[in-house]
């Protein structure tokens, strides 16, 4: 038997070329090609104002200029507004942007012309002598003003919400006015964003020999790229093919499509007949693409003398920028995932997704779950300090309790589906986080440290993810005549290392060498079904497909096998892609398998001789079968009733300097529960990676939005992203598994899981540091500074809690 | 307005052991020159303004920023990228040089996009300092960005090069 691969740490395929430079990222291709065209785009300097008039005489005389585009060149759908991607009941003002600005610009980085040149260098000359008239508008920043609505975004919203929605179970108002004891919070967090290390990119080229559109794109969605694509330019579907190669990072925000540049780019270069390209720079991602996080809590909780929570209601308004064209999933998935790994007996939630003149707001890795966690574990801790209680304590009285699985929590989730977790041991998992990170010996820790005039906290922090969500996600698999196999399916990678982790499983399943099996993702011409990478699906959702789809494969390949060796099925096994009779020394190679699987009339090799039709089949029967096709190929597709839900538990110690109020993480500990692993190694950097954009989110990171919309930390300079001195030098990890039962692999998704608990477990290990409230993250050494003097000024009160 | 065309270069960059002849304007980045000119896509571009870190060459056996550079002020330098990393063992491909096998080992590389800046760097910093302690490779990676692997597979890596790099002696 083949040893098996799942759950084993393999090496990654994909590292031979990345380490080498060969990677090829949307920049990378036709580099060498002489007809290859280049774009750049005339983006607004004003975060809201009318576009009087567009000047473009200047551009189209400079040397090397090829073609400019603004609004009115647009025609049919290009000219309608870019697609509301997500819709909802709720969202009763969605609104989104053109690919180029008509009339009105919304935010600081709004698409206004494209420019086409020979070299970027030229397209940005061009860019810089369009002249544009602006009656400039005064805009909405920020929570505070859109909900002011002193002023509106759009002329037609009146007090700038674009949608209001509200859940609830129970009565949770009535159950708090009930409850022995309440609290009120008022909690806040910044906007942040992905910034993968590559930008948004797209390639197109037109083949007028075909007709056909290929367009390569950094995206998390190739399926729905070539959708959007097809759809604005009016081409068959057919006739568009949409190819991810290597990508750069995403963590979200690449999910969005299509960008503007996505579908100007593949009608620059249908219209010139030539290849074109738009590579966006880091300014432009900062201005331009999408940011998240940003939203204000307002937390009412009833809870009795155990902190057991009777009733929480919880009223939220979160900022989704100039336009909604991922509709509400953000602050849905906020509103449902909040609850963690707890069952409040009553629980109510409303939000407002309000409008304002920035950049919009898509999912960015953790999509509204960091907030929510921050929220809920921030009440946690609350309910723990007002009782005196440990806060370990007051959580386990709250928990979800493993023999109550399947829990239903009464609400609907970000598919449309009822919020119900599958499985999970969370008192198991606080058990194993707690002795990794000394919980109960932290005491004495602090007052060593306090002995050196050090000054030291511990948190922790609780989260529920909801993974693999649907619709579906669908594999191929081919096993050809050399005995390799080929794997593909439709979502995209952006580092996951799916080719291993996929090729993993298809060599168990299949029980041939894991070298012999080669996945592709995310191209259209292999793969046309498929949804897209995000919400922690990858695994789960391509993973089970793939799964599927081998076992298909494999059961002919044990039905033409058994014919071939005279044997019953049940007698044979597969192991390096050998299929032999058990206990004996029959065998066949499975490329053999393959060459049978398809009868033939002209061999084209030795190997073929053996299918040709003086050699194989009975001459009384068709060659292939009524229900039968040639090939040794399976496919399936893995569609799931409702998300799998992952959790896990985080806990730091940090160190605040009594003096300058310098963070510094001392501990790190991660409990992690993913069901099963089927690559430990990648599960690992997948946690490394989202702690590092935690701590970057909690302590680093924000978009520092001036009152006339200005993003003035637009560049890496400014931008605070963690370096490896920022980082937490190790992590402790350890791994519960509950198997989840909704797939036949048992696994949840594990790719945000890492940066979801951390504003709320920094928050609270600095409150513990502090002795006083931390409610609003991230937070700067300057801002914890201002805290200790506005506590020393009011010792006696915590501002944000009362008392009944 | 018409303009006249930008007057254009010849340069001679000597990268990875070879000569490319490329005619380019004076404004012309280095490592846009390196990428579309000499068609050597390993070098990756990530900010534009030297704070990512994941342009980084070596020029003369020292780490720069190829997006801080001009090409045409890059003639007379010997020129390293990634692709000229790899090792000679007779096969087409090249054999991965002691930190390229070390990012694989210990798994220090997601998608990819920054590495190249980091074997670089690490190239130089370990010729440098041959046996860094765990403080000294934390500071020998600490210019450049990576969003992918919270780096500290990167710094196991450096480590872990170094023990490859004394095995080879």
């Amino acid at each position: 038997m083949t040893t098996k691969l799942f759950g084993t740490k393999v090496p990654r395929v994909e590292d031979q070329r990345f380490l080498r430079g060969q990677g090829r990222y949307v920049d990378d291709l036709l580099t060498d090609d002489p007809r290859l065209l280049h774009a750049a785009v005339l983006r607004s300097p004003h975060a809201h104002a009318r576009i009087v008039d567009i000047d473009v005489s200047d551009v189209l005389d400079l040397d090397g200029v090829v073609a400019v585009w603004t609004w009115e060149d647009l025609t049919g759908p290009m000219a309608e507004p870019l697609p509301l991607l997500i819709p909802h009941p709720t969202l009763t003002h969605g609104r989104t942007q053109y690919a180029l600005a008509r009339e009105e610009v919304n935010y600081v980085g709004e698409a206004i012309a494209f420019v086409v040149a020979v070299d970027r260098y030229v397209a940005e000359d061009a860019v810089a002598r369009i002249r544009v008239d602006y009656e400039y508008l005064e805009p909405v920043v920020g929570i505070d003003a859109a909900r002011a609505a002193e002023r509106t975004v759009h002329d037609d919203v009146p007090d700038n919400v674009g949608a209001r929605m509200e859940q609830e179970n129970g009565d949770a108002r009535a159950a708090i006015a009930a409850a022995p004891h309440t609290l009120t919070l008022e909690l806040d967090i910044e906007r942040s964003a992905c910034t993968p290390m590559e930008g948004r990119g797209t390639v197109a080229r037109w083949d007028p020999d075909t007709s056909r559109l290929t367009v390569w794109s950094s995206t998390q969605t190739s399926t729905g790229v070539r959708g959007c694509v097809a759809a604005k330019l009016g081409l068959d579907l057919a006739r568009v093919d949409v190819i991810t190669p290597d990508v750069g990072g995403g963590f979200g925000v690449k999910v969005v499509h299509p960008w503007p540049e996505e579908l100007l780019v593949p009608l620059a270069a249908k219209t010139l007949g030539r290849p074109v390209k738009y590579t966006e720079d880091r300014r432009e991602h900062f201005i331009s693409s999408a940011h998240e996080r940003a939203q204000q809590h307002h937390v009412e909780v009833g809870f009795d003398d155990e902190g057991r929570v009777l009733g929480l209601n919880v009223e939220f308004w979160h900022d989704h920028g100039a336009y909604t064209p991922y509709g509400l999933i953000v602050p849905i998935i906020t509103s449902t995932q909040l609850l963690g790994p707890y069952k409040p007996q009553n629980y109510r939630v409303v939000f407002e997704s309000l409008y304002t003149n920035t950049v919009i707001v898509t999912p960015y890795r953790g999509a509204g779950r960091p907030q929510g966690c921050f929220v809920m574990e921030r009440t946690m801790d609350a309910i723990a300090a007002y009782l005196g209680k440990d806060r370990t304590e007051v959580r386990s009285t709250n928990f979800i309790q493993p023999d109550e699985f399947p829990y239903e929590h009464g609400l609907i989730f970000q598919d449309g589906r009822e919020l119900t977790y599958d499985s999970g041991d969370y008192p198991a998992s606080l058990a194993k986080l707690k002795e990794l990170v000394g919980w109960d010996e932290f005491e004495e820790f602090r007052a060593e440290m306090a002995a050196q005039g050090r000054r030291v906290g511990i948190g922790l922090a609780c989260y529920v993810e909801g993974t693999g969500v649907g619709p579906y996600e669908g594999a191929h698999v081919h096993i050809e005549t050399s005995g390799k196999v080929k794997v593909a399916t439709g979502l995209t990678t952006q580092g996951q290392g799916h080719q291993t982790a996929f090729a993993q499983i298809v060599a168990d399943t299949l029980g041939v060498r894991f070298e012999d099996v080669e996945v592709t993702t995310g191209d259209t011409r292999k793969m046309p079904y498929a949804v897209g990478t995000f919400a922690s699906r990858a695994a789960v959702m391509s993973g089970s497909a793939i799964h599927l789809a081998a076992l298909r494969a494999k059961e002919k390949a044990l039905r033409i096998a058994a014919e071939a060796l005279e044997a019953s099925e049940e007698d044979l096994e597969i192991a390096d892609g050998v299929v032999s009779v058990k206990g004996t020394d029959a065998s066949i190679d499975l490329g053999t398998v393959a060459v049978l699987s398809n009868p033939l009339r002209y061999a084209f090799d030795e190997a073929s001789k053996a299918a040709t039709q003086f050699s194989v089949g009975d001459p009384g029967k068709p060659p292939v079968a009524e229900d039968d096709e040639p090939g040794l190929e399976g496919k399936d597709f893995y569609s799931p009733p409702r998300s799998t839900f992952a959790n896990g538990m985080h806990a730091v110690i940090v160190e605040t300097d009594p003096d300058t109020a310098e963070i510094r993480i001392l501990k790190y500990a991660v409990v992690h529960d993913c069901g099963h692993l089927i690559n430990p190694m990648i599960v690992e950097g997948q946690i490394h990676g989202g702690v590092a954009q935690g701590v970057g989110g909690a302590l680093y990171e924000r978009m520092a939005y001036d009152e006339s919309g200005q993003l003035l930390n637009a560049s890496f300079m400014d931008f605070l992203m963690p370096y490896v001195t920022e980082v937490p030098t190790s992590i402790d990890i350890d791994h519960l598994e509950t198997p989840s039962p909704l797939n036949p692999l048992g696994i949840k998704g594990a790719g945000e899981a890492g940066v979801i608990p951390s504003a709320a477990v920094f928050a609270a290990a600095i409150e513990d540091a502090e002795g006083f409230p931390i409610t609003a993250m991230p937070i700067s050494p300057s801002e914890l500074f201002e805290l200790r003097l506005a506590h020393a000024d009011d010792t006696t009160e915590a501002t944000t809690r009362s008392t009944p | 307005m018409t303009t006249s065309p930008e007057e254009l270069h010849d340069v001679r960059l000597h990268v990875n052991g070879s000569v490319h002849e490329v005619r380019v304007p004076a404004r012309r980045l280095l490592s846009d020159a390196l990428r579309h000119d000499c068609g050597l896509t390993g070098t990756h571009v990530g900010c534009e303004h030297g704070v990512c870190g994941a342009c980084t060459i070596l020029v003369d056996g020292k780490p720069m920023r190829s997006c801080l550079m001009l090409a045409v002020s890059a003639v007379d330098a010997e020129i390293t990228t990634v692709e000229g990393l790899t090792e000679d063992d007779g096969t087409p491909q090249g054999r991965l040089s002691p930190v390229q096998q070390a990012f694989s080992d210990c798994h220090g590389l997601q998608c990819g996009f920054c590495t190249p800046g980091f074997l670089t760097t690490i190239t130089a910093g370990l010729a440098e300092n041959p046996d860094p302690t765990e403080d000294e490779a934390r500071e020998m990676i600490a210019g450049n960005l990576c969003r992918c692997t919270g780096y500290q597979n990167i710094v196991k890596s450096v480590l872990r090069a170094a023990e490859l790099g004394k095995g080879e002696e």
